[in-house]
């Protein structure tokens, strides 16, 4: 069978699963719409947690980007794997414990002000909004790479899917789907990296033999033979400075993401939110460390097949003249000497690779056969799907919880409760698929400051709210919308305005880890100065640090 | 009395944050950054150390952390007597979510 053909099977067998257990996973009350009846165990919820959070960039692009970035690639590694410590340790069982639906539930009840729930429900539609419209552009790609089929048809055979568990199902139908999409995504990721690590190394495991092998030396002589400074040489496309705050505004992002933390309420109790984390990052660290693995030697493969070669020579490999027409490599004999040749600089390099292609290509570079090729994309598309329908249940909440029935008309019944909420998800999927098909140049570029945003905004007001009793509403509001329009002047100034990054050359990425600092000293400040909250809320505070009440309070 | 044990318990709680945060930070803050220039001329299998640390082994130690702070924690729980009594099934309900879809 060619590999059009077992693509057709494997996407449409994995998308028949999807609806299945969709359909299987239908619920008809609002607890099992947006917190899957809380009866998710640790480990399937850590699955469910993985595939939510590993979306079509970290499938698709991270290992490219890493490829091309070396050593400063550990922003994305550490970044959005460091951040589980924080919500594992600071966060996730605290909030389980406040056993509500919502991000802005906790904010709301703990600040006891609308006007907080509001904001942090505001921030929770913007931040899943810009990031679901990359999900379902991702979904539009991965059909019309494989499939040769329009991009918008492929985005709404996407949201055809999507909306079909979603609508039905709410969260518990997110989560089993999701649970079935992260084994998809999984074994398309590490079936072709542990293929080109034997390949390469003789060892399948990429982890031991990316440590062990002579492949990365080898690719640092390369490297250096060609100009570029060494693969593995820390800070040579960023100053550490920036590398820092990076990093840390993707764990504090990472740990304030309304999407990821909701999947923390599906669990029954306060222990199984902490293994659940547990369970999530490793099933997360499984392809994350697999990532600069395959980016190393995909690196050192291609340099391998096509520097110093003729024209003629690479395009008798199959699978360049394949990738050639995609546009996603191309060749310029600049000098016309007849063989091109790979450097750091684009006027003069005559290899031009795009970062995609790195997870793209690895089953047809190093010869696997064509179903492998086939799962790549099923587990593009899993990685896609999985992230946009936990999204869009952030964004149907936000908007049919915590502004509908909690602020708007208070008295809804279950059954309308439930209907709005059916109603918001499948409005939802509309614009984002809307965006996916006609994207908004502002949308790719805003996709990668969603961290720096929940960075600056949720993460500080939900840690104090937890560890500091004398946090108050003006404090959290001041908090939010100083550190919100803080950074979002910076991002938007920096990348718009042409602003020059002013705060000691910390980048547009980076600044998120300020926007945060300044949120926790607005926020602890301004409470300091205004009254202390009610007794009421000492009380909450006191109920969410401790996983049972005592017992003579509960009897 | 109760108030007193909860204090003790959230304190304890602390403590151990404090300490699982000083080794996240240490080992991708400072191994991983900080020093990576000193680091880079240690080995670490066939990398550089420092490189090993940013790509490979701070999230190895991630993981480890999360599941020393749970196991611990259970531990706490149950000492300072706030732990969850309500049985949670150790297995999956693989069935039951299948049966849940047809219970309508």
């Amino acid at each position: 069978m060619t590999v059009e053909t077992w693509t057709y099977v494997l996407v449409g067998v994995t998308f028949a699963a999807y609806l299945y257990i969709g359909y299987l996973n239908r619920v008809r009350d609002t607890r099992g719409f947006y917190v899957a009846g809380r009866g998710v165990p640790a480990i399937f919820n850590g699955a469910a947690t993985a595939a939510d959070w590993m979306s079509a960039a970290s499938f698709i692009s991270m290992a490219g980007l890493i490829s091309f970035m070396g050593f400063d690639g550990t922003v994305y590694l550490m970044g959005w794997t460091g951040g589980y410590v924080l919500l594992a340790l600071l966060l996730a069982p605290y909030l389980r414990k406040y056993g509500k639906y919502t991000v802005p539930d906790f904010v709301g009840d703990r600040y006891e002000s609308s006007v907080a729930r509001v904001v942090a429900a505001i921030a929770a539609i913007f931040v899943s909004l810009t990031y679901v419209a990359g999900q379902m552009r991702g979904v539009g790609i991965v059909f019309s790479r494989f499939l040769e089929v329009d991009i918008w048809l492929g985005v709404v055979i996407g949201m055809a899917v999507v909306s079909f568990f979603a609508v039905l199902g709410g969260m518990k139908g997110i989560t089993w789907t999701q649970v079935a999409q992260y084994a998809v995504l999984i074994l398309a990721y590490l079936i072709p990296s542990a293929a080109i690590a034997r390949a390469l190394t003789g060892n399948p495991i990429p982890q031991l033999s990316f440590t062990f092998s002579d492949i990365v030396p080898r690719l640092n002589q390369l490297q250096v033979d060609l100009g570029f400074s060494e693969y593995t040489a820390p800070f040579a496309s960023k100053p550490m400075l920036d590398v820092f705050c990076i990093t840390l505004a993707l764990m504090a992002g990472t740990a304030g993401l309304p999407h990821i933390i909701v999947r923390f309420y599906t669990v029954p109790n306060v222990r199984s939110a902490r293994y659940s984390a547990g369970w999530a990052l490793l099933f997360i660290a499984l392809l994350y460390t697999t990532a600069p693995a395959l980016a190393a030697f995909a690196r050192y493969n291609l340099i391998q097949e096509l520097h110093g070669k003729s024209l003629g020579e690479i395009r008798a490999l199959g699978w360049v003249t394949k990738w050639e027409t995609t546009g996603l490599l191309a060749f310029d004999d600049k000098d016309g000497d007849g063989i091109v040749e790979l450097s750091p600089s684009a006027a003069t390099s005559e290899i031009t690779i795009d970062r995609d292609i790195i997870v793209l290509s690895t089953p047809e570079v190093a010869g696997l056969a064509p179903w492998v090729v086939a799962l790549v994309a099923a587990g593009g598309l899993a990685a896609a799907l999985s992230t946009a329908a936990g999204l869009l249940l952030v964004i149907s909440s936000s908007i049919a919880h915590d502004i509908y029935a909690r602020l708007i008309n208070p008295a809804a019944t279950e059954a309308r409760r439930l209907v709005v909420g059916r109603v918001m998800i499948f409005v939802a999927i509309l614009v984002a698929g809307w965006f996916g098909i006609n994207p908004p140049g502002f949308v790719a570029q805003v996709v990668a400051f969603a961290f720096g945003f929940a960075a600056a905004s949720f993460f500080p007001v939900i840690l104090l709210g937890i560890f500091d009793r004398r946090t108050n509403g003006p404090g959290a509001i001041a908090g939010m919308v100083i550190g919100l329009g803080f950074t979002a002047f910076y991002v938007i100034g920096n990348k718009f305005f042409g602003m020059p990054p002013f705060i000691a050359g910390i980048s547009a990425e980076g600044i998120g880890t300020i926007g945060m600092l300044l949120n926790l000293v607005v926020t602890f400040g301004v409470s300091r100065m205004t009254a202390p909250p009610s007794e009421e809320i000492q009380t909450f505070v006191d109920a969410v640090r401790i996983p049972r009440a005592a017992r003579n309070a509960i009897h | 009395m109760e108030r007193e044990r909860a204090a003790a318990y959230w304190r304890a709680n602390k403590i151990l944050i404090a300490i699982l945060l000083l080794v996240w930070g240490a080992v991708s803050f400072g191994l991983s950054i900080l020093f990576a220039r000193p680091l880079y001329h240690l080995a670490a299998g066939r990398l550089p150390m420092s490189f090993w640390w940013a790509q490979q082994g701070s999230m190895f130690v991630f993981v480890i952390l999360i599941f020393v702070y749970a196991f611990a924690m259970d531990r706490l729980d149950r000492k300072y007597d706030v732990h969850e009594e309500e049985e949670i099934p150790s297995h999956p309900p693989l069935h039951d979510h299948v049966s849940h879809g047809d219970e309508r």
